[in-house]
């Protein structure tokens, strides 16, 4: 593969054969350095999203979901070391590739939204300025043109009045208005692949679904991929095609978003089905799912890492490996024992 | 933006005055007695309670803090005994060098200090960070007039780099038109670079006298505040972005890590004034600290109190300023105030 084509993954996956995913993750595990020992934060983890496709990345927190997006972004934190697997962002080896080959990448073919809208800008920058960085950078628009651009790009996520909210400050924006910042930031350039870390986390019920409709339409029309990732199963299963639920650095379950919703077969899905929220369910049947995640400092981690939180676990679901079954319906499952 | 200046400037009148009376209530408790050193050694008693009464200094203590006040309204800081001539003139002449002086040894200060700290916090535990540990320490430890003495010995007598430590300017020139007063500034308004550059090596080994003391304080907290920026979320999602590293590390991390730096400036300013005193004296820099030491040797109250009070009001100004630069830095401040 040339650099040309490698830097070019929406014309590489426009060239292919459609069923070639624009991002495959394969068999990826990372572990974390720590004072305490080392976290075993993710174990062969493997997701692939196509063009067009929005998978959803549902798990609890410190389940890996974030990892797995900055492991993608080549992000992750000094300590954290990526032990195995690899990494394909069209046609491209994200691991092999250069500090500068990723620099070029970010923000243009391969991009992220934030979890906290308003710490994920700069505080003391105007935010039509911060967009007009990423414009500079990437889009071959000059100085002079940024700031029009810039405002056309506010204008299409859908921000009243763009000229002046362009000069204004994250402090002087709504909660809503910096994540439609943050949007406009990560689409400046139309990346290839979307990825958004918790998009609506910290914002209200109300703003939530119009932040969701504001992404996902994009995404849709520029034909993107885009990972979601979200401990809302809900959400996931509203918004996305394809739905893959981690549970503490595994994936254990992928399957497309209705069907996994409707027929779970890892215990760790059903339950958290059972802890949705669903119209027509009373609020008390929602049932809490005991335990917690194990720590992923221990040495001696089992196979299954759910085990201890599972009805069904046998001292077998201890032994390595840990199955992943995949059948023909496009599902997988990391379980000795499925529903 | 002037109306937050005048209300800052309200806000520093109960300094100013608060400076006004500790000037007074100083000068009155040094030991010493002006009117004795004033008479000379060979004046009788009568003299001496002539010149006492002249000078205002019989009177009860109340009674000379108004009359003090009354000369301060007209501008009078009093004469200095020593050179005979008002004190308002002597300050105003001498503190332009004061002010070069401190304000060059700020300016290297800042800048070895903010690029000592960027760089030891971009490579934290690295073989920079701790160099430059070390040679904070250092000058920490060492007072400034040591320093001074040091970079005499070893720039001008060891190597003679450095020209005799011997005020502004060496014999050979002379002061360019006063503008300014800066000599720095001056000479290049003047077009005169044969004077700048004998302004220039004068004033280099002084400025780094009084810096260096100053570069600990600044690369530590630079280094500090820049850690805590580049671990903060807009920085990642910047480098998510794509940003360069330049871009990140200037544009975005080092703006907002300056914000507690200018803060730490100005108290940094208020070491080196103090610091001012001594190494002027050490390289006969005929600055207001040099004026001061001379005048307090021999209780020559006014010149003292005059002093005291110019700090005074340059610290003032200079919180000022800090404000000023903090909002120009941090658009946040504007809604707090």
């Amino acid at each position: 593969m040339t650099d040309a084509a490698a830097l070019a993954p929406a014309a590489t996956a426009r060239a292919a054969p459609p069923r070639v995913p624009v991002l495959d993750v394969a068999g990826l595990s990372v572990q974390f350095r720590t004072r305490s020992g080392t976290v075993h934060a993710l174990d062969e983890v493997s997701l692939q999203v196509h063009r067009g496709e929005c998978l959803g990345v549902v798990g609890e927190s410190g389940s890996g979901k974030s990892v797995t997006a900055y492991a993608v972004m080549r992000l992750l934190d000094p300590a954290a070391r990526i032990t195995a697997g690899r990494i394909t962002f069209g046609g491209m080896d994200i691991l092999a590739a250069s500090e500068r080959e990723m620099a070029d990448l970010r923000g243009r073919e391969l991009s992220m939204i934030f979890q906290n809208p308003r710490a994920a800008l700069n505080p003391i920058r105007q935010v039509g300025m911060q967009i007009a960085d990423v414009l500079v950078r990437h889009g071959g628009v000059t100085r002079a043109e940024a700031p029009a651009r810039a405002a056309a790009l506010l204008a299409e996520v859908g921000i009243p009045d763009p000229v002046r909210r362009a000069k204004a400050y994250p402090f002087e924006l709504s909660g809503g208005m910096c994540q439609r910042v943050g949007i406009a930031l990560a689409l400046a350039c139309r990346p290839a692949l979307l990825i958004a870390d918790e998009p609506t986390t910290g914002l209200d019920v109300t703003t939530q679904a119009v932040i969701m409709d504001l992404v996902l339409g994009l995404a849709r029309a520029r034909g993107m991929a885009t990972v979601l990732i979200t401990h809302d199963l809900g959400l996931a299963s509203e918004y996305c095609d394809r739905t893959a639920v981690m549970h503490a650095g595994h994936v254990v379950e992928a399957a497309p978003a209705a069907d996994l919703f409707a027929a779970p077969r890892h215990p760790y899905t059903a339950k958290l089905i059972a802890a949705t929220p669903q119209p027509g369910r009373a609020l008390s049947d929602l049932a809490a799912i005991p335990g917690g995640l194990p720590d992923l400092r221990r040495g001696d981690l089992p196979a299954c890492r759910f085990l201890d939180r599972c009805e069904r676990a046998e001292p077998g679901c201890a032994v390595p490996p840990l199955p992943r079954h995949l059948s023909e319906d496009g599902r997988m499952v990391a379980c000795r024992h499925p529903l | 933006m002037l109306a937050v200046m005048a209300r800052r400037m309200a806000a520093a009148l109960p300094t100013l005055a608060g400076v006004v009376v500790v000037t007074f209530l100083l000068a009155r408790a040094l030991p010493g007695d002006p009117a004795a050193y004033f008479a000379g050694p060979a004046a009788t008693r009568e003299a001496v309670e002539q010149i006492r009464a002249a000078l205002g200094l019989d009177r009860p203590l109340h009674e000379q803090f108004l009359l003090y006040l009354r000369d301060l309204a007209r501008g009078d800081l009093g004469v200095s005994i020593t050179t005979g001539q008002p004190v308002l003139h002597d300050i105003l002449a001498r503190l332009p060098a004061s002010a070069e002086l401190t304000l060059l040894g700020l300016l290297f200060a800042a800048t070895v200090g903010i690029t000592l700290g960027v760089l030891a916090a971009l490579k934290p535990n690295g073989w920079l960070d701790n160099a430059c540990r070390v040679v904070a320490t250092l000058g920490v430890c060492l007072p400034a007039f040591f320093t001074g003495l040091l970079l005499i010995y070893v720039f001008y007598y060891l190597l003679g780099w450095a020209p005799a430590p011997l005020g502004r300017l060496d014999a050979f020139s002379s002061p360019p038109p006063y503008v300014t007063g800066f000599f720095l500034v001056d000479s290049l308004l003047a077009g005169d670079a044969e004077t700048f550059v004998s302004a220039a090596q004068q004033i280099a080994l002084p400025a780094i006298a009084l810096g260096i003391f100053a570069v600990a304080p600044i690369a530590r907290i630079t280094r500090g505040s820049m850690l805590a920026v580049m671990g903060s979320d807009f920085i990642r999602a910047a480098r998510a972005h794509g940003l360069s590293r330049r871009k990140v590390v200037v544009a975005y991390a080092l703006r907002n890590a300056l914000l507690p730096v200018v803060t730490t400036l100005g108290m940094v300013f208020s070491f080196l004034l103090g610091a001012n005193v001594l190494v002027e004296k050490v390289f006969a820099w005929p600055g207001i600290g040099s004026y001061a030491v001379e005048a307090l040797l021999v209780s020559d109250y006014a010149p003292v109190q005059g002093f005291v009070m110019t700090m005074g009001f340059l610290y003032v100004l200079l919180n000022l300023a800090i404000d000023l630069l903090y909002r120009v830095i941090d658009p946040r401040v504007e809604v707090a105030a």
